[in-house]
């Protein structure tokens, strides 16, 4: 470098060198950031990054804990998709995902919109709506274990005995075990979506409102012309939400049903669950991974659009 | 409890009295309006009385209802009296005491470690800012849209067979605590507060002395009430519900939390203790809910998650 360059910068590179230093980097708090991050990096870094990536690896290679590993590429997956039960449990999830929204979609909606409109005790409603979310699934799934009594002496059978109907097998038969593990999802988990929706209700702008009252516009086209299209943003995360997760419906058909009867409520996670943890023997942990890759994949494009909904939403 | 910013309180306290405004006073004058909205909201509260309240009063009724009522005449009240020995003999005989202890354990466990790591990793990338934030906040956004199935595996095999250390850590309670505080959502939650809590006060502080540490602790963390008592609630609910970790992890019975043991119960004892002990089960989530009603109904997913 000639005098003439090294004149025209005249204090920026050792000054730069010197920033770089250890000690400078201590001395400007590089080190208490790092102290501060240390527990976020160790439990994620462990906990979440790691098994991320071990997921991939272990996709790839046969394992079952006893014998060191071995690199079987595809393998896995070729097992996974040619596995009978893969498609059984990619229908019975597509239907227990599609009866969820037929039966847990309309009703939270109808039920937020009047409540937004009651003038009083409106914390009561809204307590009563979410008071099976509280309740801990597992005591949820049990105790409507219960009610599904096939039974005449059944809890539910007992109700419709009053009005001279059944007594049904709920759980026991083929036809009505799937349609029985919705019904309880869904009273388990709309009270989260009426909640969802009553705030999305208090973003609708009055003015609005007000316009078409001053226009003279009827309830019902208030409703269907500014509610609604207000709530549209909403309407679709929740509907993104839903499908993610029922896509990972785990806990219903494990306790209610083991995914019987004749695996009419065999699910992708129970398939899953069984693949790593259901052979006492040892477990498949390299089927068990590639199937929750295949799972994520396909979860990953309602990610996108979860992201991309709420990205329009907060800006709109 | 949550202090609301107060042109939103006063925004809802309108919202509250005059309704949503999409029935106008008017409205409500006329009597088509008046008793059709009206029925059909009388209708609704009945239903939510039936659907949203009415499984647990019979899970009340039936904990205290000799087996034999319960399973002849499920929907009798008491025809042949009350029997509170299911509730004791649930608690001493069938160790639901033990069970209730456990989960307790477990969750307070999971609680401090979510505090810890959502505390002072949104202190760090917040307040302190270094300049690889940005791509630490990019890697964590990331986790929140792996679902957690991917993890169930790889996370059981590391678990029985740690690498580096070589000890099982199966039936011991770090294997839930632990992962239970790599959450991103209660980082990004406590980062998002952080970031709008005034700054001048970080820079008084400073100029006052006060080091980061310092700053953390007694500057930060008292303004930050209103979100950690948030993360709290729902980091011990989200604990006192866990099933299927806990399940995987922890398998000596005596070590196993309620909801774990749940299943075992119903399959070994008599429907009137196993009623009991889902009772007790349910018993501190509702009492939470009912103290902290408001942080659930406002939802803090709503502020956070979705609102983006």
């Amino acid at each position: 470098m000639t005098d003439l360059a090294r004149a025209a910068v005249p204090h920026s590179r050792p000054h730069r060198r010197s920033r770089r230093t250890p000690i400078t980097w201590v001395r400007g708090g590089g080190l208490t950031t790092l102290i501060f991050l240390l527990p976020m990096l160790l439990l994620f870094g462990a906990f979440s990054w790691y098994p991320i990536a071990r997921t991939v690896i272990m996709s790839l290679q046969h394992t079952n804990l006893v014998q060191p590993a071995t690199w079987v590429g595809l393998d896995n997956f070729r097992t996974v998709l040619h596995d009978p039960l893969l498609p059984k449990a990619v229908e019975n999830t597509a239907e227990f995902a599609g009866l969820a929204l037929i039966f847990g979609y309309p009703i939270p909606l109808i039920a937020a919109v009047l409540m937004s409109e009651v003038r009083r005790f409106r914390g009561i409603y809204s307590a009563l709506a979410y008071l099976p979310v509280v309740i801990p699934p597992v005591v949820a799934v049990l105790l409507w274990k219960t009610f599904y009594d096939a039974n005449s002496t059944g809890v539910f059978n007992t109700i419709l005995g009053w009005i001279h109907l059944g007594p049904y097998p709920w759980l026991q038969s083929q036809r009505t075990a799937l349609p029985s593990l919705v019904l309880e999802s869904t009273w388990a988990n709309a009270g989260g979506t009426v909640i969802i929706y009553l705030a999305a209700l208090t973003g609708v702008r009055r003015e609005l409102y007000e316009a078409a009252s001053v226009d003279g516009a009827s309830l019902w086209r208030k409703v269907w012309h500014i509610t609604l299209p207000q709530l549209r943003g909403v309407l679709l995360v929740t509907m993104i939400l839903q499908i993610i997760g029922t896509a990972q419906v785990f806990l219903e058909p494990y306790l209610f049903t083991s995914g019987g009867p004749a695996n009419s409520t065999l699910t992708v996670l129970l398939l899953i669950y069984n693949y790593a943890f259901g052979n006492s023997l040892g477990g498949d942990y390299g089927s068990a991974t590639a199937l929750s890759l295949m799972l994520a994949a396909f979860l990953a494009v309602f990610s996108l659009l979860y992201l991309r909904a709420t990205r329009s939403w907060s800006t709109s | 409890m949550v202090a609301f910013p107060v042109p939103l309180r006063r925004r809802r306290e309108r919202a509250v009295a005059e309704g949503q405004a999409l029935i106008t006073t008017a409205d409500w004058h006329r009597p088509a309006v008046r008793w059709g909205i009206g029925s059909a909201q009388l209708l609704l509260l009945v239903g939510l009385v039936i659907v949203g309240l009415g499984p647990l009063l019979w899970l009340a009724k039936s904990a205290i209802t000799p087996t034999t009522d319960t399973i002849t005449h499920p929907m009798s009240l008491f025809p042949h009296g009350a029997a509170w020995s299911n509730l004791r003999e649930a608690w001493s005989n069938v160790n639901v005491g033990r069970y209730f202890w456990n989960t307790i354990v477990i969750a307070f466990g999971s609680w401090l470690s979510q505090i810890v790591v959502a505390t002072t990793a949104g202190f760090a990338l917040s307040v302190l800012r270094p300049k690889y934030a940005r791509i630490l906040t990019a890697l964590l956004l990331t986790t929140l849209f792996v679902p957690l199935v991917v993890l169930l595996v790889p996370l059981y095999v590391e678990i029985v067979h740690p690498p580096l250390i070589h000890h099982s850590f199966i039936d011991s309670y770090w294997a839930v605590w632990l992962p239970a505080g790599a959450s991103a959502f209660n980082v990004v939650l406590m980062q998002r507060f952080f970031d709008n809590l005034p700054r001048e006060i970080f820079e008084a502080a400073r100029i006052d002395g006060a080091g980061p540490f310092r700053l953390f602790w007694s500057v930060v963390l008292p303004m930050s009430k209103p979100i950690l008592g948030v993360v709290s609630v729902f980091a011990v609910l989200a604990s006192w519900k866990d099933f299927l970790w806990p399940l995987l992890v922890i398998t000596n019975p005596d070590r196993q939390p309620l909801s774990v043991r749940l299943p075992t119960i119903q399959s070994q004892t008599e429907l009137g203790i196993f009623l009991a002990a889902m009772f007790i089960a349910c018993l501190v989530p509702i009492a939470g809910f009912l103290i902290f009603q408001r942080s659930f109904l406002r939802g803090p997913g709503l502020s956070g998650a979705i609102k983006g």
